[in-house]
């Protein structure tokens, strides 16, 4: 069974559709990012996943249940990580944690967490005297205290700076590689779906208009790999499918004549903005 | 279902405490008691139908405060939602059951609190007054009473408020009912359909109902029909009581499911205007 299946999936505010027709799955186990624009209808979709928002109409089904109508016991199965703002700021982070465990059949050890999410060191400190990325950890740590089996992170960076959100990438990855947790996470950035995830939708306008891994998306466009190269103070590119034999076949001929090579893999980039570009001039 | 009400347990004593460790708490806990105690030392010499006014104001003062645990329940909603707390037990298994038994054991520990805070020094600052062991109890009683007839109504509140403007807004009328609610001087110097609209909200009764505790029986003299009305206090208490355990559930419940994340993005970004 998936953990999520989504199906003609509709969400109209008044007279506005916000989503038209969503429809994806996840498997158990997989890692995977809603990509797309600011006011592409990312929020929208996790927030009826969450089963915080009423859905217009369609299918869904998370972890076997309509988030619509599940109860308190699908719930202590669903992390969800929320953009955070301010919420108990005068709590002290072991005091915040162990709280929220109280309320799950087998959490986390707060003091496990904390080391695991790398905020020993803060762990008596007040919520509001985190910084931004030490808050975003601990939301993270408050997300996956009840050992969920599957976890929302809604825009999980917005606002971090490089060094920080590589960071918290490598806690999220870790998280993944060692509880085998499946996670939907939305971001309106191209780096972070490629680096965090194995698959990748792309939702633009209300619509799924790409769905695969990385690698075959970026193929869905820009199709083939580049080649560049100079030869005798001219410069050459040529598209490949295969540049390794391509490269192998162009030394063959040339020898060390062949300078400045480069070999330049098809972009997730392209592909993005193409897709979406097309999603909005239909 | 259990560990959502001890886990509210704990977390109701852990706000408890930390409102009596933080410095801005602390000052709202003595802003309001010390001020009603200012008030009570200027007018305690002042006399109405033959009383001085000082012991009747004690019972009054103290009447007014508990009755204004509905203010605070209020607040504490609005407040827990534009900041995410709510959002946050939301995505807690039962987690909203947890979040309001906490605000239940904050604000009653709160409220005790601040009773005593003014209580102590007004008996020791005005004389001729006090009370018997069957006072107190009656005392500790109608507290109860009053925290159920006011604590839901406060959540209903707290649930259609949902901004900190509306909040500060909220405080006219409370005033209002406040100023006609015979705190500061006996109801019956005002005109009968003031006295009406008065015994309408609990802040009068909780305040006839202090009065009945700890005064003499002869005090009762100033009071509409020259008597304590214990059953009308009671009735009418309950009634408040009744009404708001009825609604507050159904409120409640609609104001949870529209908490979301986005709802709560919204909210930061005019607050962030406001401050801003």
């Amino acid at each position: 069974m998936s953990a999520i299946a989504v199906a003609g999936l509709r969400m109209r505010y008044g007279e506005r559709d916000v989503l038209h027709d969503v429809t994806f799955q996840v498997e158990p186990g997989e890692v995977v990012a809603l990509l797309g624009p600011n006011g592409a209808g990312k929020t929208t979709t996790i927030e009826i996943l969450e089963g915080f928002r009423a859905r217009s109409a369609g299918r869904v089904s998370v972890l076997g249940e309509d988030p619509g109508r599940a109860g308190e016991q699908w719930r202590a199965r669903v992390g969800v990580v929320l953009q955070s703002w301010r919420d108990h700021g005068k709590w002290r982070v072991r005091e915040l944690l162990a709280q929220l465990a109280a309320y799950y059949p087998d959490p986390w050890d707060p003091d496990d967490l904390i080391a695991a999410v790398g905020l020993t060191p803060q762990a008596d400190q007040k919520v509001r005297t985190l910084s931004g990325g030490q808050r975003r950890r601990l939301d993270v740590a408050i997300g996956i205290v009840g050992r969920p089996g599957l976890l929302f992170l809604d825009e999980p960076t917005a606002g971090f700076d490089p060094s920080a959100r590589r960071d918290f990438h490598d806690l999220v990855r870790e998280f993944v590689a060692t509880s085998g947790c499946t996670v939907l996470l939305t971001t309106h950035d191209l780096d972070e779906a490629e680096r965090l995830a194995g698959r990748i939708l792309i939702l633009d306008g209300g619509r799924i208009v790409g769905d695969g891994t990385p690698v075959s998306l970026a193929q869905l466009v820009a199709g083939d790999d580049e080649v560049r190269w100079s030869l005798g103070g001219e410069r050459f590119a040529r598209p490949t499918g295969h540049p390794a034999r391509f490269v192998h076949d162009l030394y063959r001929e040339h020898g060390d004549e062949i300078r400045d090579l480069e070999v330049h893999r098809s972009s997730l980039e392209n592909t993005y903005h193409a897709l979406v570009r097309s999603a909005e001039a239909s | 279902m259990r560990r959502a009400l001890r886990a509210g347990r704990s977390r109701g004593l852990i706000e408890l405490r930390q409102s009596v460790t933080n410095g801005g708490d602390l000052v709202n806990h003595f802003l309001w008691p010390v001020l009603m105690l200012a008030t009570l030392w200027f007018l305690r010499d002042r006399s109405f139908g033959g009383f001085t006014l000082g012991p009747l104001l004690v019972p009054s003062i103290l009447g007014m405060n508990a009755a204004m645990a509905m203010v605070s329940m209020s607040q504490h909603l609005t407040a827990d939602r534009e900041d995410g707390t709510l959002l946050r037990a939301r995505a807690t298994p039962h987690g909203v059951t947890g979040y309001l038994t906490g605000k239940l054991i904050t604000i009653s520990g709160g409220l005790i609190l601040d009773l005593a805070i003014f209580l102590v020094p007004a008996l020791l600052l005005i004389g001729g007054v006090g009370t018997s062991a069957a006072g107190w109890a009656a005392l500790a009683g109608l507290l109860a009473l009053g925290l159920l007839a006011t604590l839901p109504a406060g959540a209903v509140l707290g649930s259609v408020i949902t901004s900190a403007r509306g909040q500060g807004l909220l405080t006219l009328p409370i005033l209002a009912v406040i100023a006609i609610s015979g705190v500061f001087y006996p109801i019956t110097a005002l005109p009968g359909w003031l006295q009406g609209v008065a015994q309408a909200f609990p802040v009068y009764w909780m305040g006839l109902g202090t009065r009945a505790a700890m005064l003499p029986p002869a005090a009762a003299a100033v009071e509409i029909g020259q008597s304590w009305r214990h059953l009308e206090t009671i009735a009418v208490l309950s009634a408040w009581a009744v009404a708001g355990l009825l609604v507050a559930p159904i409120v409640l419940r609609r104001m949870a499911r529209r908490e979301a994340g986005s709802a709560l993005a919204s909210r930061k970004e005019r607050a962030m205007q406001r401050t801003g």
